[in-house]
């Protein structure tokens, strides 16, 4: 079933990315593609390098060495005089409209009632006139089950409902390419379902590219159509969700599974 | 004898101690923006620049950077009226502590809420201005109305530059009839007290307004 994506030309391509801090190394050259609408999970322990994986793709990080091109275009390099040099702001502002991003702890923006968070770029970056930007951030809010909440405050929400938000502020760029940074990690147990549901059936619509990185596996299994396993700032292991949860290769990604079964998620995962 | 006839004199100076003190903030708070800015550039040069404004006037003391302005300039050739020069040296020395404020509020700001202003591909300008300043802001309010009343009191210190203020009028009261010495200057008291309450009141409800809905 993922012929036709794999042969389409790939909407993100790291190639030999590497990120150290110091002597600490993140990610030791990885190569990935993402094709246009695929759903990629991403698994692994934590300090494993996938979090870094997602913020190099936002531009909140800049890789140590390798290139990584949205859309086959470069997004932290320019080529002047066929060398590589750092691309500046300007190009990177071009470059992140492709690219929408939901955090582990929401971010939401604590000043501006939840229907201004979900307006505010849309009439500033993209240049939306209000009316056409309210529609928009009315229509999102409805699909993630807040259509109720416009004027209240994020304060006033539960962590479930801020990042339902948090989905909608995003999706409300229309990005082609949507990344989901352990976004029901900071979530009560009793809140995660409603945020999965959303990104579920945000996924079953989608136009749109995700990657999602995530400590649930059932979640993980349902949603994506690749299921990457890293480990030690390495891809230790990808393939179908089939392939990864009922016939895992590598020892490292058999040991990861059996604690996480063990253990039933998060405790084990801190 | 009443206190009464203390007033006319004391209201005129009070009217100049108002007059500087508004005319200083706004100096100081221009100052605290452009030097706390200017401690958080990328650019070394001005990151140094802005740290010697801020260590000089810090670091020594207000009464000699009054003196300064407006006794030693002239000799550089540079004369200021003594209102200037006292409004200058209130203004640039509160904006140096002032720049402090301005530099730790916006630090507080948590880092996702820059990550998640980029996220939403804001430019630079636009997540200072439509994320940062507005919950930084409203953290440095009770600094500012801090450094307002150090500033309402410290206008104390022109009437050593010939100055005609609360204090200098207090004085002038006093060498008339040095034996009202304690009621002059308990009004005196009062009337700062007076200015210095409702600015106060003032920030707290500038701080309610500004926060309102939000928790």
């Amino acid at each position: 079933m993922n012929n036709t994506r794999q042969t389409a030309d790939p909407i993100v391509r790291y190639r030999s990315i590497s990120k150290t801090f110091g002597d600490l190394t993140i990610l030791h050259e990885i190569d990935l593609d993402i094709a246009p609408a695929e759903k990629v999970a991403v698994i692994g322990p934590s300090g494993s390098g996938k979090t870094t994986l997602a913020r190099l793709l936002m531009t909140l990080e800049e890789p140590t060495s390798g290139t990584i091109e949205v859309n086959g275009e470069l997004l932290w390099h320019k080529r002047v005089n066929g060398r590589l040099v750092r691309a500046d702001e300007r190009h990177l502002h071009k470059m992140r409209g492709n690219i929408g991003m939901v955090f582990q702890h929401f971010n939401l923006f604590p000043h501006m009632n939840i229907l201004r968070n979900v307006t505010e770029a849309p009439i500033h970056v993209l240049g939306l006139p209000r009316e056409e930007a309210v529609e928009r951030a009315v229509t999102m809010l409805e699909k993630v089950g807040l259509g109720d909440k416009l004027e209240a405050y994020p304060s006033h929400l539960s962590g479930g409902q801020k990042q339902r938000v948090a989905i909608a502020r995003a999706l409300v760029m229309r990005p082609s390419v949507m990344l989901f940074d352990e976004v029901t990690s900071a979530l009560d147990p009793e809140l995660v379902g409603e945020v999965l549901a959303v990104i579920k059936e945000i996924a079953r619509e989608g136009e749109m590219a995700m990657m999602l990185i995530t400590h649930e596996m059932d979640f993980a299994r349902d949603v994506a159509d690749r299921v990457i396993f890293t480990d030690g700032g390495t891809i230790v292991e990808e393939g179908s969700p089939e392939q990864i949860f009922h016939d895992p290769q590598s020892p490292r990604l058999q040991a990861f599974l059996s604690r996480f079964r063990a253990g039933s998620g998060k405790e084990v995962m801190r | 004898m009443s206190l009464f006839d203390l007033f006319p004199s004391l209201a005129k100076g009070a009217a100049l101690t108002v007059e500087v003190t508004v005319l200083s903030a706004l100096v100081a708070f221009a100052a605290s923006f452009l030097a706390g800015f200017g401690r958080l550039s990328r650019r070394k040069s001005v990151r140094a620049l802005t740290a010697v404004y801020v260590e000089v006037f810090r670091g020594t003391s207000l009464l000699v950077q009054l003196f300064w302005l407006y006794y030693a300039l002239p000799l550089l050739g540079v004369e200021l009226p003594p209102l200037a020069a006292g409004v200058i040296a209130l203004g640039l020395n509160h904006g140096a502590y002032g720049s402090e404020v301005v530099r730790s509020a916006v630090l507080a700001v948590p880092r996702g809420q820059t990550e998640a202003a980029i996220a939403l591909n804001m430019t630079p300008w636009q997540r200072m201005r439509r994320v940062i300043l507005p919950q930084a802001f409203v953290m440095m309010i009770p600094s500012f109305g801090n450094l307002l009343i150090e500033l309402l009191k410290g206008t104390s210190l022109i009437s050593l530059i010939t100055l005609a203020d609360l204090t200098f009028q207090g004085m002038v009261l006093r060498t008339f009839d040095a034996s009202r010495t304690f009621e002059i200057f308990a009004l005196v008291l009062v009337v700062y007290f007076a200015l210095a309450y409702p600015l106060t009141l003032g920030m707290r409800g500038l701080e309610r307004r500004l926060t309102a809905g939000r928790v």
